[in-house]
């Protein structure tokens, strides 16, 4: 592609961001556009729905800092015109955490795949939820490790098909919403990227949260479509249009995923909490021991 | 002229121990950050400076494992504070990973690795040195880290302090190589005056934010680092990356860049590495230890120049960079080298690649989890002289 | 109701057939219909969403395909109201 042709693109990009909503193409570096996501992938727009939600959520962009590990997810805030930071597989939470504790004012938010914050990064992010740090953390569940030509992962539905599993899956999989609830976080909400203002909104929740707030969505993998039932470009976003159910007041044992076709696919704003954050305590602690003088 | 907090340890004379020496003088060199998880024997360390940190202003906090730990230093050095973590072998095993994400980030940090007897978990209480080659090797790719080796209580405080300096000055991880004799030694501790402390701070961008700022300017070998939330909106990536930060897979970029992040270190070496000579000027047989055993390789030299054998001890104070130019020269001096470590033979390969050809070098390895006591090394270069 | 007076909206798009990678999304969530692959293809060897022959003036200007794009390939370029009756067949 000549610099000409690319620059047009770009150009477009641009244009077509702006009319969408005006400072999205501030927000989104349109000079890295075409972005590597492939055709069928829900990344873009879920890239669109976090950039109108850092403009709409009043913080200041400055203060806004995305954070992610490895993956095709891990890629996302590299897109986003703000500080960001593409860390280790798995690291993403644990980097978040010292980013947050170090200025507090930052709006720290992690973008990760199922593989990179619940799989490798698991420890980190049980433990990060525990300790309910100040912290967002959007987990994009497309069922497969995709970046790497798509092998199973944490959250493959038993019986799938991937290029690991060629004889069908014998695990069972990861329930994120149930998982993130039991470890103490504090905002939980589950969306797809084509239900895009409950998405849009949900992070706008999470940024107005105070405490960890965990957000999933369920996107589109064509890796993981076409061993699976869903072979052409739209038919995991057809699947969630049609069997997706929102259930704010959700049961979330019962809200673990097969994409089974009979089977729904429940989605919504489960689960929020305010519970004081390892921020607020340690700042308390801090004022105390100014106050009360060391410990002997 | 630099302020210093009223709660730091004063200016003064202290009989104490390496592990809180190294804590305490990590806050004098503005260490606002602690991140940890407990592992013998540098306990002490997080220990005192979960008590510490709160009492000027900063943050521990004890992580779910040491990965968490270094990750977590990082990130907080992203965002603009001196950060650092202590462990021991096994925990330091698992921080290589994110030794080469802070190469590749440039971010500066600081690791106390109160090395222990290995592999493995080894014996947890006992020292060792087997660390001196992962410190340097351990994350995969190209990269050029800080190590300092401290023999004494002073020493770990005062190496700690520079390690913060060299890691903000050339944005690069630092590690003090200390071990578990060092670290529960209780020695006396000299304090000098504040104003006769040096500080460095890292270099900010000296632009306004609106201006567009590259993180990884290659035209400068140490780029001005721009801090999270400053408002340059920059991209930091562990991919390999062009100047702006984006990921990029061109062969020319690829090689700037990597040659870049050892070229910081490499043309700077002179001016980094240290050590200190004992004897060395007419030596004939050069005793090379460093760390707890150079204590030892100590008295070795003081009793065998009683009955006049020409022996030396040459000292490096940093492990990486070796100063391998000055060991080159002695080489050429003398006619045997021993080489003393609580190991089964590491630093023998520094002084074997940069020694001259003709002279004979016998390693003297130890048993890890104990410190050779001067009669075993004495005995071994009594063979080595022939007396 | 009078036709002639009610004015509705009609939507015309724009399409880079270049920043498209074919996903079919806009296609399948357009409403009315009013999307369909091209026979053609762009450099990297994509179908991209043209305008069905007769559907120009059928777009009701939803807004959908501009926001679920990935790629930002597609945006409503303006919004004309036009009388009912122009538009209802």
């Amino acid at each position: 592609m000549s610099s000409s042709d690319r620059f047009r693109l770009r150009e477009f990009a641009v244009t077509s961001l702006t009319k969408y909503y005006e400072g999205l193409e501030q927000v989104i570096r349109t000079d890295r556009m075409p972005h590597i996501f492939c055709p069928g992938c829900g990344l873009g727009i879920i890239l669109k729905g976090l950039a109108e939600a850092i403009l709409k959520s009043g913080i200041p962009i400055n203060r806004h800092v995305g954070v992610s590990g490895i993956g095709c997810t891990g890629r996302l805030p590299g897109y986003l015109r703000i500080d960001a930071y593409h860390v280790t597989h798995g690291r993403a939470v644990a980097f978040a955490v010292g980013l947050k504790l170090a200025n507090p004012e930052l709006e720290v938010t992690v973008v990760g795949g199922d593989g990179d914050i619940v799989t490798i990064g698991g420890n980190h992010f049980i433990h990060a939820a525990r300790r309910n740090h100040d912290i967002n953390v959007i987990i994009v569940n497309n069922f497969i490790y995709g970046m790497t030509g798509g092998q199973y992962g944490a959250t493959t539905p038993t019986g799938s098909y991937t290029t690991t599993s060629p004889y069908g899956h014998v695990e069972y999989p990861f329930n994120i919403p149930l998982l993130a609830y039991a470890s103490g976080a504090t905002f939980i909400a589950r969306w797809t990227p084509i239900h895009y203002a409950q998405m849009v909104d949900a992070f706008l929740q999470m940024f107005e949260h105070k405490g960890f707030a965990v957000v999933e969505i369920i996107a589109p993998c064509v890796l993981y479509g076409e061993r699976n039932r869903f072979p052409s470009y739209t038919d995991m976003v057809k699947y969630f249009r049609d069997r997706c159910v929102i259930d704010h007041e959700a049961d979330l044992r019962k809200i673990g995923i097969s994409l089974d076709p009979k089977e729904p696919l429940v989605i919504g704003n489960f689960y929020k909490v305010r519970r004081k954050t390892y921020e607020e305590l340690y700042k308390e602690l801090i004022e105390r021991v100014s106050k009360e003088g060391a410990k002997e | 002229m630099k302020s210093f907090h009223p709660r730091l340890l004063k200016p003064g004379r202290y009989f104490m121990q390496g592990n809180i020496a190294t804590a305490e003088a990590a806050l004098i060199a503005g260490c606002r950050f602690y991140a940890g998880y407990p592992i013998t024997p540098s306990n002490e360390i997080a220990e005192w400076m979960s008590r510490r940190l709160p009492e000027v202003g900063g943050v521990f906090i004890q992580m779910e494992d040491e990965i968490g730990s270094i990750v977590a230093v990082l990130g907080a050095s992203a965002a603009g504070v001196k950060a650092m973590t202590a462990t021991s072998g096994p925990g330091f095993s698992l921080m290589m990973e994110s030794v080469g994400l802070a190469s590749m980030m440039e971010i500066p940090a600081v690791i106390v690795n109160v090395m222990r007897a290995g592999p493995s978990t080894g014996i947890p209480t006992l020292v060792g040195q087997g660390d001196i080659m992962q410190a340097k090797w351990g994350s995969h790719g190209d990269y050029e880290i800080i190590a300092y080796l401290p023999s004494s209580v002073q020493e770990v405080f005062d190496m700690t302090i520079k390690a913060f300096n060299m890691a903000e000055k050339y944005r690069v991880l630092t590690i003090v190589l200390s071990d578990q004799v060092i670290g529960h030694m209780i020695g006396k501790l000299v304090v000098p005056d504040y104003e006769e402390i040096e500080i460095i701070d890292r270099e900010l961008p000296d632009v306004p934010p609106e201006k567009l700022v590259y993180p990884f300017d290659n035209s400068r070998l140490i780029p001005p680092m721009p801090i999270a939330g400053a408002g340059y909106r920059v991209n930091y990536d562990s991919l390999t990356h062009d100047e702006r930060g984006y990921p990029s897979v061109d062969r020319d970029v690829s090689f700037r860049l990597v040659s870049r992040l050892v070229r910081k270190i490499r043309e700077n070496e002179k001016a980094i590495a240290e050590w200190e000579e004992y004897y060395t000027d007419d030596a004939d047989i050069l005793l090379v230890a460093y760390g707890c055993t150079a204590r030892s390789a100590k008295e070795v030299v003081k009793k065998l120049r009683r009955e006049n054998i020409r022996i030396g001890l040459f000292r490096p104070k940093t492990a990486w960079p070796f100063p391998w130019w000055r060991m080159n020269e002695l080489s050429k001096r003398v006619s045997k080298i021993v080489v003393a470590e609580i190991n089964m033979g590491q630093m023998l390969h520094l002084v074997r690649e940069y020694s001259a050809r003709d002279v004979e070098i016998v390693h003297v390895p130890y048993a890890p989890g104990y410190m050779p006591p001067p009669s075993y090394i004495e005995n071994i270069v009594r063979g080595v002289y022939g007396a | 109701m009078n036709l002639e007076k009610l004015l509705v909206p009609v939507g015309f798009l724009q399409i880079s057939p270049e920043l498209c990678k074919g996903c079919g999304f806009c296609i399948e969530f357009c409403p009315r219909n009013v999307l369909e692959f091209s026979e053609d293809v762009n450099s990297r060897g994509y179908h991209y969403p043209i305008i069905r022959k007769g559907m120009e003036m059928s777009c009701s200007a939803c807004g959908m395909c501009q926001r679920i794009c990935p790629d930002y390939a597609i945006y409503l370029e303006k919004v004309e109201k036009i009388p009912a009756k122009k538009v209802i067949r």
